[in-house]
């Protein structure tokens, strides 16, 4: 190969590759990942280093006018604007009620779930079938179920004598609302994931462990807990990620109100961006957004490197 | 008592409690059903679960209240449209950085990897403006485009990449030797052989891109171009109240032929959320 590349080209004796190998399973290579690639420059790297511009500029659809104002948009949202405190409230409101709900049935049905047992599949087949449901579906129909009168919640309530509230006409009590019927929403998924991570610790552990005497607590505190701690990890991350992006949910349950009592980050960016066209001040709350997704992101990363050493 | 009682009082202890806790997970469909079968002043009545009179009607009148047969098709071509290409590219991509070491391919991972975290809130903005530049504001386009090249679609070529991984190399240097190109090894060997992987992302991105909303709200704005979500949240009277008997009997009707699939499916299903283990 060497004594063969300063010569031309058109000497190129025929049958021997026009490129060396390294460089044609290169060039192989960029040619497949081409459409992922070109696509993830258009549509992700291109627009987000356009929010960081948006951002920096006072833009109103209306007037179609667009004036570079510096930080103005983030002084807006930081200092001044009390909407943007009220809905990063809401988001870890939102997120603090969520994750933890979530985690604690997601882990207990697993724990249920995880033998076989006569009826097991049935019971996962439920608990699982919200998870592949439309979120619009499922928020109408809890919209339905949870009118303050005529509501099938508040008659079930009736019947052991408790007075149900009008649940979604009332800020504390819609964003309960929001968070648990989004839980029933999405436990079937970390439940699987569970499932799947308890399936896979090793049944001589336990074995050993009840033959030295220990009770069902003490295995499930002293081995399944911690062999279960790298998928707590990665469901917490994801599961608090998806809590800050929780947008059709909310949107169709509550509309982001009463008195905007369930208005969270994701959907405050679609009502500052598209409701309102202020697309400058809501790229800025999207890249505020993007920092604190890219924060859990690496704190995750960050801790399962800690855990590997 | 003796052990065994005890294990038998303990297992239907066990299964009442998780009866229990199935009614919010099971009643929610069953009153979407019961609901769409009733009429408006049953609705606003005391509610019970079998409607006193079954108005079939509803399921009538949901389609002349919108174009919903149309709405329903958008759903489904675009769902297939979407998965189809999701597929191609996810494969062909999955597998270069599963199998070819090349400059770049590190950089090239962390940066699918951020795009995949990324949700598709944080991007909106610029893509609409993207989209709007492009002359694809109220038609499917962006609705095709932007899931097959954003997060779910990056989700699609790691579980790929992961699959090819695993997955034994000898076959595919034989095609090598038979004089396949690297193109032909992928098709003829690689793809044909990963159909469980193939299986998975199909499932995963189809019900994504049938679930999808806030890409169709934002883009679209004529009624024949909605898709099933935008059309079920657009059965409302002029006052923008729902009117419930024909939006749950609408829902319904989307719902319920995904669920029967669900149920003959469920393991190859929910096998493939565990795959993936990345949907928030």
């Amino acid at each position: 190969m060497a004594d063969m590349a300063p010569r031309k080209t058109t000497a190129r004796p025929s049958g021997a590759p026009w490129l060396s190998l390294k460089y044609r399973e290169m060039l192989e290579a960029w040619l497949f990942v081409s459409p992922t690639f070109i696509g993830f420059l258009i549509f992700f790297l291109g627009p987000l280093v356009a929010i960081v511009y948006f951002s920096t500029t006072e833009w109103n659809l209306l007037s179609q006018q667009s004036t570079f104002i510096g930080l103005r948009n983030f002084e807006n949202a930081l200092l001044e604007n009390p909407d943007f405190w009220h809905v990063v409230r809401n988001s870890v409101v939102f997120a603090l009620g969520l994750v933890p709900l979530n985690m604690a049935l997601a882990l207990a049905l697993a724990l249920a779930l995880s033998r076989p047992f006569r009826g097991v599949v049935f019971f996962r087949t439920i608990f699982f079938a919200p998870v592949i449901t439309s979120a619009i579906a499922w928020a109408i129909v809890w919209k339905f179920l949870l009118q303050g009168e005529g509501g099938a919640v508040n008659q079930m309530l009736a019947w052991i004598g408790i007075d149900g509230p009008n649940w979604l006409r009332q800020p504390n009590w819609a964003m309960a609302a929001v968070i648990v019927t989004r839980v029933i929403k999405m436990v079937g998924l970390n439940m699987i994931l569970y499932i799947a991570a308890l399936q896979s610790i090793p049944r001589d552990y336990e074995e050993a462990a009840t033959l030295e005497g220990a009770s069902r607590r003490q295995i499930f505190r002293m081995i399944t807990w911690p062999l279960l701690a790298p998928t707590t990890l990665v469901i917490m991350v994801l599961t608090t990620i998806g809590s800050f992006k929780v947008f059709d949910h909310i949107y169709q349950m509550t509309g982001g109100g009463p008195e905007n009592g369930t208005l969270v980050l994701a959907f405050y960016i679609y009502q500052q961006g598209f409701k309102f066209f202020n697309v400058g001040y809501a790229s800025a709350l999207a890249l505020i957004m993007f920092v604190i997704v890219m924060a859990l992101t690496l704190v995750q990363v960050m801790l399962r490197r800690r855990e590997m050493e | 008592m003796t052990p065994r009682q005890t294990e038998t009082l303990y297992r239907v202890c066990w299964t009442v409690v998780l009866l229990l806790l199935a009614v919010p997970f099971v009643f929610p469909f069953l009153w979407m059903i019961s609901g769409g079968f009733k009429s408006t002043t049953e609705i606003f009545g005391t509610p019970t679960l079998i409607p006193r009179v079954w108005r079939f009607e509803n399921f009538v009148e949901v389609f002349t209240y919108q174009p919903f047969a149309r709405q329903y098709f958008n759903s489904l071509y675009i769902a297939g449209t979407v998965t189809v290409l999701t597929l191609l590219i996810a494969s062909l991509a999955g597998y270069a950085l599963a199998r070819i070491r090349f400059a770049g391919a590190g950089l090239l991972m962390l940066f699918l990897v951020m795009a995949l975290m990324v949700p598709e809130e944080v991007t909106i903005i610029p893509n609409f403006f993207l989209i709007k530049t492009l002359g694809l504001i109220d038609t499917h386009w962006p609705l095709i485009l932007l899931p097959v090249f954003g997060p779910q679609g990056v989700m699609a070529t790691f579980l790929m990449r992961q699959f090819f991984l695993a997955l034994p190399k000898e076959l595919e240097e034989a095609g090598k030797m038979d004089g396949l190109s690297r193109l032909g090894v992928w098709w003829k060997i690689a793809l044909p052989m990963s159909r469980p992987a193939l299986a998975a992302v199909a499932i995963i991105t189809f019900l994504h891109s049938w679930n999808l909303f806030l890409e169709p709200l934002i883009f679209l704005s004529s009624l024949e171009k909605f898709t099933l979500p935008l059309a079920l949240s657009n059965f409302n009277d002029s006052y923008g109240l729902p009117l419930w008997n024909l939006q749950l009997a609408a829902t319904s009707l989307a719902v319920v032929p995904i669920l029967i699939i669900y149920l003959i499916a469920q393991r190859q299903i929910i096998e493939s959320f565990a795959l993936s283990g990345v949907k928030g």
